[in-house]
């Protein structure tokens, strides 16, 4: 964790130079989701509170419950003196804009949206497919019955991609091997139903997989216990989730959400803070699958070797992963 | 002091039910609430105050306000005009969003239209969206005996998983990730309150009221008139209130039901001209986020009655604006304990709407006795 962050806030102290110290008065702004979905929003918390310990500055904070909200919060947040506000999510692009340009003097983040237009808005993406194509390799070498399977939160495009990435790494290492795919629902209330994320990881492995993927917020959590319970295997998301139940998570595609908050954050305060878009990938390590002593038993020396090896495949540019598209 | 001369001695007054134990009881949930807010340490009244002003103090605060307000008056409306036939329609939440793709559809396609002629296809095309999505749980309950309260809401399921479909596979806006639709023509937008008034010169911060808080208002007006001032609307009470009886009088409930149900789907439908017409001037997915079951409590809550819903409306919007304003100023206070205030508010003015009739009529009754000292003689 310290290393990724160093390898950030490296390159954007180098951009800085001797730029003096910014009075930043920060806020975030989390999605529908909440602050405390075990996913997402709880990453950006936590680069928000990683932020709040290293500089001893306070930020500001509010979560979202409709549509409406959305501009009336960033507004809020701008007119109460916040001078760098955060926003977890897509679904912010709009409102960003809108209020950007009633506040050109305040600097505005926004996660997993590509802006790269206004001058005062500075946007990270992520490049989901990689990390789901290397955690998608782990999963086929590991499987015995040569089927493995996905459960995603809400049906969006976004998660379509995760699958998309991890289809493509499964049928990298073995292209005759089978992937389930499965949405847990169509609202909201799909991130946040571990027992249907169980359901749908039983059912999976009632049709024989044996290793399944999860990028569904809480919802995942059901489908690692479910995993753990049946004695197969599964992969968490976005934080690192090896800890969950060590011995059968097998490991985790973690996206690093609290780099780009802290990093929105700290590139204001030493005055390196710049409009545009930002993609957080493999070769920056925004993305990654997690290794540590919990999965360590789990991944073999030879599997490690090849997934490492396509992971410095992707990373040179050889091993083209295609994101999914609308 | 004394009773009109209409009333019987003794008799309680309506205003008694309708005006003093809707504020008894709305006071018991702020009270709990106060304590609640105690015991998590901070100040009730200060927090009561930052409730009031971030609902009422400035200009844009009242928009918000009124803008919540118009979507749960069209819900609270539908909701009521479904129960009067009795029928308990919960679907208001997919109705609206399914109304919403009427809506959105008219406003996508009539690109360079003036407004109002852009509004009037999107009124209707919300109606028969919505209404859609309300006759065919009409039809089943009416046909089939299917009870209304488990088709609805599984229709809720079928609108969201529809809705998910068409933003994400058919509708959404090519090049990004973000399942909404193009945004709306400047044309099809319904004029915002805060542009009209920037014709006169009053300048007032951002917020989202619009036009369609006036068709809010017309359609209390029009319910008002179909439910207590039509033939079809007496045979509608009549349904809701023995339906046996009813056949009697020849009416049929079966036909009384589907079209019930069919206005009751219309009206929530209309949701979306506030909400994506008005304000957010594409389609998006879950717009109605939750509006659609306040509605209910609204309908509740105003007793089914086209004034008392707006008057419920303008509390929930209050309480969804003085919120979100509270969760800013005092972020201890943050969404949850906002949505305790509001399930409090619902359970106090709701479930437990008559717990204080017993006590008020009694002390009611104490206060007038010596002013008619004859009823106590006759009692």
């Amino acid at each position: 964790m310290k290393k990724l962050l160093a390898v950030l806030s490296a390159t954007t102290a180098l951009a800085a130079g001797a730029a003096s110290a910014a009075d930043v008065s920060p806020a975030i702004i989390f999605d529908m989701g909440g602050k405390f979905d075990k996913s997402f929003n709880e990453s950006a918390y936590n680069g928000a509170e990683k932020f709040a310990k290293d500089s001893g500055v306070k930020y500001r904070e509010f979560e979202i419950t409709n549509e409406a909200q959305r501009e009336q919060a960033l507004r809020n947040m701008a007119r109460r003196g916040s001078n760098v506000i955060a926003a977890a999510g897509f679904a912010q692009e709009e409102a960003m804009r809108t209020v950007a340009k009633e506040f050109p003097d305040v600097k505005f983040c926004i996660v997993d949206s590509a802006i790269e237009d206004v001058p005062n808005i500075r946007s990270y993406t992520f490049k989901e497919e990689e990390g789901s194509f290397l955690v998608g390799m782990i999963a086929a070498l590991k499987s015995q019955t040569g089927k493995v399977g996905f459960v995603g939160g809400m049906d969006i495009p976004l998660i379509r991609n995760f699958g998309h990435g991890y289809e493509q790494g499964v049928k990298y290492v073995a292209s005759g091997d089978e992937v389930f795919m499965n949405m847990t629902g169509t609202t909201p209330a799909a991130w946040t139903d571990p027992t249907k994320g169980a359901e749908l990881a039983k059912s999976q492995f009632d049709r024989g997989a044996d290793v399944v993927y999860a990028a569904a917020g809480a919802t995942g959590l059901g489908v690692l216990q479910a995993a753990a319970d049946a004695g197969k295997f599964s992969i968490g998301v976005d934080s690192n989730q090896n800890w969950i139940h060590p011995g059968s998570v097998l490991t985790s595609m973690v996206k690093r959400v609290d780099v780009a908050v802290y990093d929105c954050y700290n590139s204001a305060k030493d005055g390196s803070w710049k409009g545009g878009h930002e993609v957080l990938s493999l070769a920056n390590s925004g993305v990654d699958f997690a290794m540590d002593d919990n999965n360590k038993p789990l991944i073999s020396d030879e599997m490690l070797a090849k997934v490492n090896d396509a992971k410095a495949k992707i990373i040179a540019g050889t091993l083209k992963v295609e994101p999914y598209t609308p | 002091m004394a009773s009109p001369a209409s009333s019987k001695p003794g008799e309680i007054p309506g205003w008694i039910y309708n005006v003093i134990l809707p504020i008894l009881n709305l006071l018991a949930a702020l009270v709990v609430s106060g304590i609640l807010i105690l015991l998590i340490g901070e100040n009730p009244i200060n927090a009561l105050w930052v409730l009031i002003q971030g609902a009422f103090g400035y200009a844009d605060n009242i928009g918000y306000t009124l803008y919540y307000a118009t979507s749960l008056i069209f819900v609270g409306l539908g909701f009521a005009v479904a129960a009067h036939g009795g029928k308990f329609n919960i679907g208001g939440e997919g109705q609206g969003y399914i109304g919403g793709l009427g809506i959105g559809l008219a406003c996508l396609y009539m690109g360079s239209t003036p407004w109002p002629i852009v509004m009037l296809v999107a009124i209707v095309g919300g109606a028969v969206c919505g209404g859609v999505w309300g006759l065919v749980p009409g039809y089943l309950a009416a046909k089939r005996g299917a009870h209304t309260v488990i088709t609805t809401i599984m229709f809720n399921f079928i609108a969201s998983a529809l809705m998910t479909y068409l933003l994400v596979d058919v509708l959404i806006r090519p090049g990004q990730q973000n399942p909404e639709s193009e945004t709306f023509a400047v044309t099809s937008q319904l004029p915002q309150v805060r542009d009209i008034l920037l014709n006169f010169g009053i300048n007032i911060p951002p917020n989202p009221l619009n036009v369609s808080f006036v068709i809010a208002l017309l359609c209390c007006v029009a319910v008002y008139y179909y439910i207590w001032r039509t033939r079809w609307g007496y045979e509608l009470r009549a349904v809701g209130q023995n339906e046996k009886a009813a056949v009697y009088a020849g009416i049929s409930p079966t036909m009384i039901t589907i079209i019930s149900m069919t206005i009751s789907g219309a009206l929530c439908g209309l949701m979306g001209l506030n909400v994506l017409m008005g304000d957010q001037h594409r389609i998006v997915l879950n717009f109605t986020a939750g509006l659609g079951f306040v509605g209910i409590a609204v309908a509740l809550m105003g007793r089914n009655h086209p004034f008392g819903i707006l008057l419920a409306s303008l509390l929930f919007g209050a309480l969804y604006q003085g919120g979100s304003q509270l969760s800013f100023d005092i972020p201890v206070l943050n969404r949850d304990l906002v949505v305790v205030i509001q399930g409090l508010v619902i359970l106090f003015t709701g479930a437990l709407e008559n717990q204080f009739k017993p006590y008020l009529e009694w002390t009611y009754r104490r206060l007038t006795r010596q002013s008619v000292p004859q009823s106590t003689k006759e009692a």
